[in-house]
């Protein structure tokens, strides 16, 4: 069975909530006991009918409020698929929240209220979405019931929306009309939409094709551990353990490691488990060598032919996450790529950009609170790195606040050019 | 060939990146052990780790004292067959110190009184981090934390105020004094927990599987008679054939009625139900509707 991690976006009035408690409720995830709770909290407030939006509200703060104020996990599973649904909010002031949430999906699923259309929030999540390079975008096309079920509403929202998402890097876009609140094309077909012929939403998230996402073809393996066990059974092992961010590894392969350059062979791919024929993102093996050569945490391997950018001039887009200090060229960081650490220097700001209008304001001088930006960084030792493009584990990066230690943005390495 | 990984191996791959991340990056690192099978699941996943070399950091159990003997026994056999060193907090010397008092009558539970005995211990080994077997979907509070959850110098938890969590990029710096909460197993559901400890046959406290035991009814679950628990008026003891799903403090974890007795019935069974396990069988998140989230605010795991 496959994993499949979903991002879901939305403001606090488009039923986001609803969806997410719908998709549990018919695909059988809910238990009894949350059931009855959100039953008796619904009870409480007057409302009519289970509000299923309750299921994903966890937090007091939340349930005052009515609003959900951070990432949420939740899990669900069908014969065909696992489901970790990162539940994000999306009122502005949570673009990091959503952009976090972003960094690991599969597939993300945008809501459009029909009555509403495309607004300044779909535009912001889906040019998030694109950003941090979510393979599969759904645009969920929700409260169809409040437009008398109406296809030309459907076609319209289709269209603003395909214009907008055009100009941005989109890769897999499916509309889906459905109505939360009664349950029409989110697991069950909708018996008041004849006119769609597409997939429930369900279907379509056991069925998009994900396998290909992933890099397999440029070998990067980020040491993260050197194990040396110096036992009487072990006297000389020597492995690097790690998580393999790219390509596929075979003993025998070629490899070169970095910085030191030094070429030798895999020997073999451990696990506790037994040595591996061949290894793949994202597994997490112990990589023995032919050679006896000094690498240590921080160093990456990868195949002589194909190697990434090694270099301490970064390009890249940044989301500024702090609500206490701003990102100003001149800036000194922390910053923490693959399994490496380094310091880094904000040489530029070379624009912040206004994620509703794709805006590029070059007179900007600094980046606040979930702002989006392209900056060039000087870093004190060289990063081995692709762009976010080509690898979304080599291209991405963070940035930490050397005094507070708090994580104040995210990164995605762009083109020098 | 296609290079899919299962869903069961992505989180267990998952989960030791993450364990080998806190082994290199944090200077004092220590894994929570409960005995329960959550807790032996990740002790599991950090020698799978570690292989063939041992695992770099000690186990450390917060014992309430109020334990079922199968459980210690249980802990003492993984110690002695891994290696792994056992440092065990105690509640009742936490008593005896007077940084705590005991809870009186028959609803009495030391589950509370674990915060202080943790924090006391992690203030003298001066841990940085602590690995914890929570999962997400145990609780609406523990949906929200992150995998690296930040604890201030007195072990509490701001959940408004959690840092950002990106790619699978850990920040785990902090100041003398703070410290982390690391969760690997945070994705996991109860039952890719059960489909894990089958596939790898992992040996786990005989209490998890169906057995005869003498139980009396409270709050709608079925309380184990142990001398740490004082029956009230109208609790009658009966033998039933139940089974533990989750294993805490024993006055305050409830068993089910099952006949599971082997890790196949049990999946099937846990497949089946529609009760969460913490709703099923555990009365320390039952005080309030937001029992959790002021536990975990004040320092709980």
């Amino acid at each position: 069975m496959e994993l499949l991690r979903l991002a879901t976006a939305g403001s606090v009035d488009d039923g986001k909530s609803t969806l997410i408690g719908r998709l549990l409720y018919d695909s059988k995830s809910i238990f009894q006991d949350q059931l009855q709770a959100i039953e008796e909290t619904s009870k409480a407030r007057g409302a009519e009918g289970v509000d299923l939006a309750l299921l994903t509200d966890g937090l007091r703060a939340e349930r005052e409020q009515g609003i959900t104020i951070d990432v949420a996990h939740r899990y669900f599973a069908t014969p065909r698929r696992k489901f970790i649904i990162g539940d994000t909010p999306g009122h502005i002031q949570y673009t990091r929240n959503m952009v976090t949430g972003a960094s690991t999906a599969d597939l993300t699923i945008v809501l459009v209220d029909a009555r509403h259309g495309v607004i300044e929030q779909s535009r912001r999540h889906t040019f998030i979405a694109s950003l941090l390079r979510i393979p599969h975008i759904v645009v969920a096309i929700n409260k169809m019931d409040l437009v008398g079920w109406s296809k030309d509403v459907f076609e319209t929202i289709r269209k603003d929306f395909s214009d907008f998402a055009t100009k941005l890097d989109v890769t897999d876009l499916t509309f889906i009309p459905m109505s939360a609140l009664l349950g029409d094309n989110v697991v069950d077909r909708s018996e008041n939409m004849d006119w769609y012929e597409g997939s429930t939403l369900l279907h379509h998230l056991e069925e998009v094709h994900i396998s290909s996402d992933r890099n397999l073809k440029d070998v990067r393996f980020p040491v993260q551990y050197v194990i040396r066990p110096q036992t009487e059974d072990n006297p000389d092992y020597r492995g690097y353990a790690g998580t393999i961010a790219g390509g596929v590894m075979k003993p025998g392969d070629d490899i070169v490691a970095l910085p030191s350059g030094f070429t030798s062979k895999i020997k073999s791919i451990d696990t506790a488990d037994g040595p591996l024929e061949e290894a793949f993102p994202p597994m997490a093996v112990t990589i023995c060598l032919d050679d006896d050569i000094d690498i240590s945490r921080g160093d990456m391997l990868c195949r002589p032919n194909n190697q990434p950018i090694v270099g301490q001039d970064i390009q890249a887009m940044v989301c500024w996450m702090s609500e206490v200090s701003s990102l100003h060229p001149r800036s000194m960081l922390a910053l923490k790529h693959t399994t490496k650490w380094v310091r880094t220097m904000v040489k530029d700001l070379q624009y912040r950009l206004d994620i509703n209008t794709l805006h590029r304001d070059e007179e900007a001088t600094e980046l606040k609170l979930n702002e989006i930006g392209r900056v060039t960084l000087r870093t004190t030792q060289p990063l081995f790195h692709d762009t976010y493009a080509r690898n979304r584990l080599t291209g991405s990066f963070i940035l930490v606040d050397e005094t507070t230690n708090v994580t104040v943005a995210a990164g995605m390495i762009i083109d020098n050019n | 060939m296609i290079y899919q990984l299962s869903d069961v191996r992505a989180l267990e791959s998952e989960a030791i990146h993450i364990i080998r991340e806190v082994a290199a990056e944090f200077e004092r690192p220590v894994m929570l052990f409960s005995g329960g099978k959550d807790s032996i699941l990740m002790l599991h996943l950090a020698i799978k780790a570690f292989a063939p070399a041992k695992v770099p950091f000690p186990i450390m159990h917060v014992d309430t004292g109020h334990n079922f003997p199968e459980v210690i026994e249980y802990r003492d056999r993984r110690v002695s067959e891994t290696g792994v060193r056992l440092i065990v907090a105690s509640v009742q010397e936490a008593i005896d110190k007077g940084l705590v008092t005991e809870e009186s009558g028959p609803r009495a539970s030391r589950n509370g009184l674990q915060t202080a005995a943790l924090l006391e211990a992690i203030e003298e080994h001066r841990f940085d981090a602590l690995f914890g077997g929570a999962r997400r979907d145990e609780e609406k509070a523990r949906a929200k934390e992150r995998v690296y959850s930040f604890r201030d110098e007195f072990g509490q938890w701001d959940p408004k105020g959690q840092r950002p969590e990106l790619w699978n990029l850990y920040n785990g710096r902090h100041n003398i004094g703070e410290h982390f909460r690391v969760f690997p197993i945070s994705n996991w559901t109860e039952l890719d927990v059960w489909h894990y400890i089958r596939d790898e046959n992992i040996d786990i406290p005989g209490v998890y599987m169906a057995h005869k035991r003498m139980v009396f009814e409270r709050d709608g679950m079925w309380l184990a008679d142990t001398p740490f628990i004082t029956r009230m008026e109208g609790e009658e003891l009966e033998e039933r054939l139940v089974r533990f799903r989750t294993i805490g403090d024993a006055t305050c974890t409830g068993a089910v009625d099952s006949p599971a007795d082997t890790i196949d019935k049990v999946i099937e069974e846990v497949g089946a139900t529609r009760i969460t396990e913490r709703g099923a069988t555990r009365a320390d998140d039952r005080r309030t509707e937001a029992a959790m989230e002021d536990r975990k605010k004040e320092g709980y795991f």
